[in-house]
């Protein structure tokens, strides 16, 4: 066997040094968002009424409910999850399409829940490169101690995640006291201890590996990307040829020599601008001159700031790649790097594809905001707000009193003992209110007076239906002997219910069968 | 193994894996991945041992546990069963006259109801209880043995006309084809049909014939006797068909259904359950000295007169 690769490699930890910048900041304020709505979200109180459960938020899958603030969704109206499901995909195909993997960068819980574990494991263990010296070194009991601190923070924030998830599917406050007193449901521990061992592992071990070898997504997103698609990059027009040290300081010399003999100018090679508008004298005066001659150094100075902040452990500098989730911590440690030694920040930056060949051939750089005009994004966003208002306005002309006939078809009819027809019907009605209603039934005008209505069970053609119910009766209505309904094959008519409490009525039309006689 | 080398394109090593000239690079694979990959084959090991798995000539090898579907089922029917035992001894007690106050027990009582009479009754009377030539419908408000929750669990306990139960509902209509003449008979049809439109039950000829033959059981109004089990002649309902031939025909016969007795086979509580949901069917009848509960009560609260289509009259003007 030659000193080849293994067909197997285990996983290289990362270290990311700690970095502090406008996106670093970004992130800090994401992360602080969309954690707390998702630990604090089961906690928020909303009053429906007596008989419904009066958490803003709840996935009830024992009763087949989904409250959500003002809005109660039954299992017949699952089509307002389905919709929600197509904006957030078209949602992604938009994003993506105008900001390349942002999702994967800010928002993914992998993404966050990872960014809160490092700053834990930072915090106890010291940055880089103390920890990669706590790596390298023997196990001591100093190194125990750290580690065990570390992984019982970790197991703490990851225990919590899996509480809060449950506290969705039951009343918040009582199932955190049987938790507390070890009478909570078999199905609750079980979720939790899942979710626990998932956030610890993902998010303490598995991280940068979740993303490249478990996630669809990258492969899904490399294929919606474009070339006018913002994303991080590495302006290797302005950086390259890197160096450091002396030799980068006599190319520089040089270059800063020669620029003085031509003179100030503007045009030839582009001043680097980064594509973020910075204000308008930024434009017009140049930070600094462009190398002007051939050969001097790039602005790179291959200090590596980028590799090292990098929680994917890459170098953007080769170019977009899968691994690359955008979360733009980069840009951050090179414009730091660019800050110290005088150079105009930007080097790694969001830029699209298209710009490169025209940046490096000296065009201007375009704003950001007109990379996002693009049609295929109108498309998106158009497609997006169509479901959107779709589902707003289905929302709003969703009838409050829901009925439905089902005309009992065996047999379609009976002839009662004084010769008159009698009908029978399975009524229907959904009452989403947190107290019990009675409804009033009662046919057309058209049919008032030809066809007495009963009610089966009920002495007045009322039904009673329960708190946040489907209630269902068997209505009856019945011909006199020798009328027209009870002689004809099929009648036409209405049936209708009212709430006899707020007045609300809807109907429904269906047919009377008689005994048709030849 | 000779094949490695590395890809002059991309600078990474090769497999050494050639196919058709076409070579693999390597790009690792995560350890933990192979870690994974063996976890699962452990996993499946195990499963086979404890689980149902081996397909072998007529079933599976049953596993360690002796899990099996069939199992669960049965386990789940056991712990039905055992969350309505209470409710059914509650049904075998309950004063029948009462059970509609009880909404919990009628409700279940309806429903379990259902189940058997598809069960059992539906063979003859149908599935939707519409009955048949010869077989009652349960539907109509028409009862030849009473039409009360008492009335219809008596029948179905002892059924009718059955050797098998002593408390059995029974009566005997003689084969008048027997006793009368055929023109006799001819005029009697004739004279039964009528009765429905309102005729007189002992006018003319055929009146004699009907109180010398008829109405010893069907009464002098031909009303019929529910405790004989003798039907009324005078409403629109005809077991038996109602084109004169039909009549004619039961008339020479004297067709006496019978129906088997239930009280046995099922149980009380289910004979009970099956009589309240077929009381429940449309033509039930109230107790005596209690209010009528549903059947045509009520049925004129409902006209409304409004013109534009709406009924509720009063509470519309409110609303708008």
């Amino acid at each position: 066997m030659t000193a080849t690769k293994s067909l197997y490699a285990a996983r290289v930890p990362i270290f990311p040094r700690r970095v502090s910048g406008r996106f670093r900041n970004l992130k800090w304020v994401i992360m602080a968002v969309t954690l707390g709505i998702y630990y604090l979200t089961p906690w928020i109180r909303w009053d429906r009424g007596p008989n419904l459960p009066d958490q803003a938020v709840l996935v009830d899958l024992a009763n087949r409910r989904f409250y959500f603030f003002w809005i109660e969704i039954w299992p017949h109206e699952f089509y307002f999850v389905a919709g929600l499901l197509v904006m957030a995909g078209l949602g992604l195909f938009l994003f993506t399409a105008a900001l390349g993997r942002v999702w994967c960068g800010y928002a993914c819980p992998q993404t966050v829940w990872t960014d809160l574990f490092l700053k834990v494991e930072r915090w106890v263990q010291g940055d880089r490169n103390a920890r990669l010296r706590l790596h390298q070194a023997p196990w001591t009991a100093r190194k125990i101690r750290l580690k065990l601190t570390t992984w019982s923070l970790w197991l703490m924030i990851a225990v919590a995640t899996g509480g809060a998830w449950v506290f969705y599917f039951a009343d918040a406050p009582t199932l955190a006291r049987d938790l507390a007193t070890l009478q909570a449901p078999g199905v609750a521990w079980a979720t939790i201890a899942l979710l626990t061992a998932t956030t610890f592992v993902f998010g303490g071990f598995m991280r940068e590996q979740v993303c490249i070898y478990m996630c669809p997504w990258p492969r899904i997103q490399g294929a919606m990307m474009d070339e006018g698609t913002l994303t991080v990059a590495y302006r290797d027009w302005r950086g390259e040829p890197r160096g450091k040290g002396l030799r980068r300081r006599e190319r520089a010399e040089a270059a800063e020599a020669a620029t003085r003999a031509a003179g100030p100018r503007i045009g030839g090679r582009s001043p680097v601008i980064p594509m973020q508008v910075r204000g308008a004298t930024a434009v017009a005066q140049p930070a600094a001159p462009a190398p002007a001659v051939p050969g001097a150094a790039g602005d790179c100075i291959d200090c590596n700031a980028c590799v090292n902040v990098c929680p994917m452990g890459i170098d953007i500098r080769d170019g977009q790649q899968m691994a690359c989730i955008t979360c733009a911590l980069c840009i951050d440690a090179c414009d730091e790097v660019m800050d110290r030694i005088g150079r105009p920040r930007g080097l790694i930056d969001y830029v699209a594809l298209s710009d490169a060949p025209r940046e490096a051939a000296g065009g201007a750089p375009i704003a950001a905001w007109r990379h996002a005009m693009r049609p295929r994004n109108f498309v998106y966003a158009g497609l997006w707000s169509a479901v959107g208002i779709a589902l707003v306005v289905l929302l709003f002309i969703r009838p409050e009193i829901e009925m439905t006939v089902a005309p009992v078809r065996n047999p379609t009819f009976v002839t009662l003992s004084d010769g008159s027809i009698r009908n029978a019907y399975d009524v229907r009605l959904r009452n989403k209110h947190g107290e019990a209603r009675d409804f009033a039934l009662a046919t057309g005008e058209a049919m008032a007076g030809r066809l007495a209505l009963s009610v089966e069970g009920s002495t007045d053609a009322a039904v009673t239906v329960p708190a946040d119910t489907q209630g269902r009766v068997r209505v009856y209505l019945t011909a006199p002997p020798g009328s027209a309904p009870a002689t004809a094959d099929r009648t036409e008519v209405r049936l209708w219910a009212q709430d006899r409490e707020s007045g609300e009525r809807a109907f429904v039309d269906t047919t009377f069968n008689g005994r048709e006689t030849p | 193994m000779s094949g490695k080398r590395k890809d002059d394109v991309t600078g990474t090593e090769t497999t050494g894996h050639v196919w058709d000239g076409i070579e693999e690079l390597n790009n690792p694979l995560p350890r933990w991945w192979l870690w994974t990959f063996y976890a699962t084959v452990v996993f499946s090991l195990i499963y086979v041992v404890l689980y149902p798995a081996w397909p072998v000539v007529n079933r599976a090898t049953s596993g360690l546990l002796g899990w099996s579907t069939r199992g669960d089922v049965a386990a789940e029917i056991e712990a039905v069963d055992a969350s309505q035992a209470s409710l059914f001894a509650s049904l075998t007690e309950v004063d029948l006259r009462v059970l509609p106050r009880n909404e919990e027990l009628y409700g279940f009582a309806q429903q379990a109801g259902g189940a058997v009479f598809r069960n059992t009754c539906s063979q003859c009377h149908g599935s939707g209880a519409a009955g048949a030539l010869g077989y009652p419908n349960l539907l109509d408000d028409e009862w030849l043995w009473g039409g009360t929750l008492e009335d219809i669990a008596f029948t179905i306990r002892h059924g009718i006309r059955n050797d098998e139960d002593p408390d059995a509902r029974f009566s005997q209509m003689p084969a008048f084809g027997d006793i009368l003449e055929r023109d006799q008979i001819a005029l009697l049809t004739d004279h039964v049909l009528s009765l429905p439109g309102g005729a007189d039950p002992a006018a003319g000829e055929a009146g004699q014939l009907f109180l010398d033959n008829c109405a010893s059981c069907h009464g002098e109004n031909a009303q019929g006797d529910r405790t004989i089990g003798a039907p009324n002649l005078t409403d629109a309902i005809w077991l038996y068909g109602d084109t004169p031939e039909q009549v004619a025909s039961s008339i020479r016969r004297g067709p006496s259904g019978v129906m088997p007795p239930w009280g046995e086979r099922l149980g009380e509580a289910e004979v009970r359950a099956v009589a309240a949901y077929v009381h429940a069917l449309g033509g039930g009848e109230a107790q005596v000295g209690e209010a009528p509960v549903a059947e045509g009560a009520g049925a004129t609260g409902a006209e409304p007169s409004d013109p534009d289509e709406v009924p509720f009259a009063e509470e519309a003007g409110a609303t708008e």
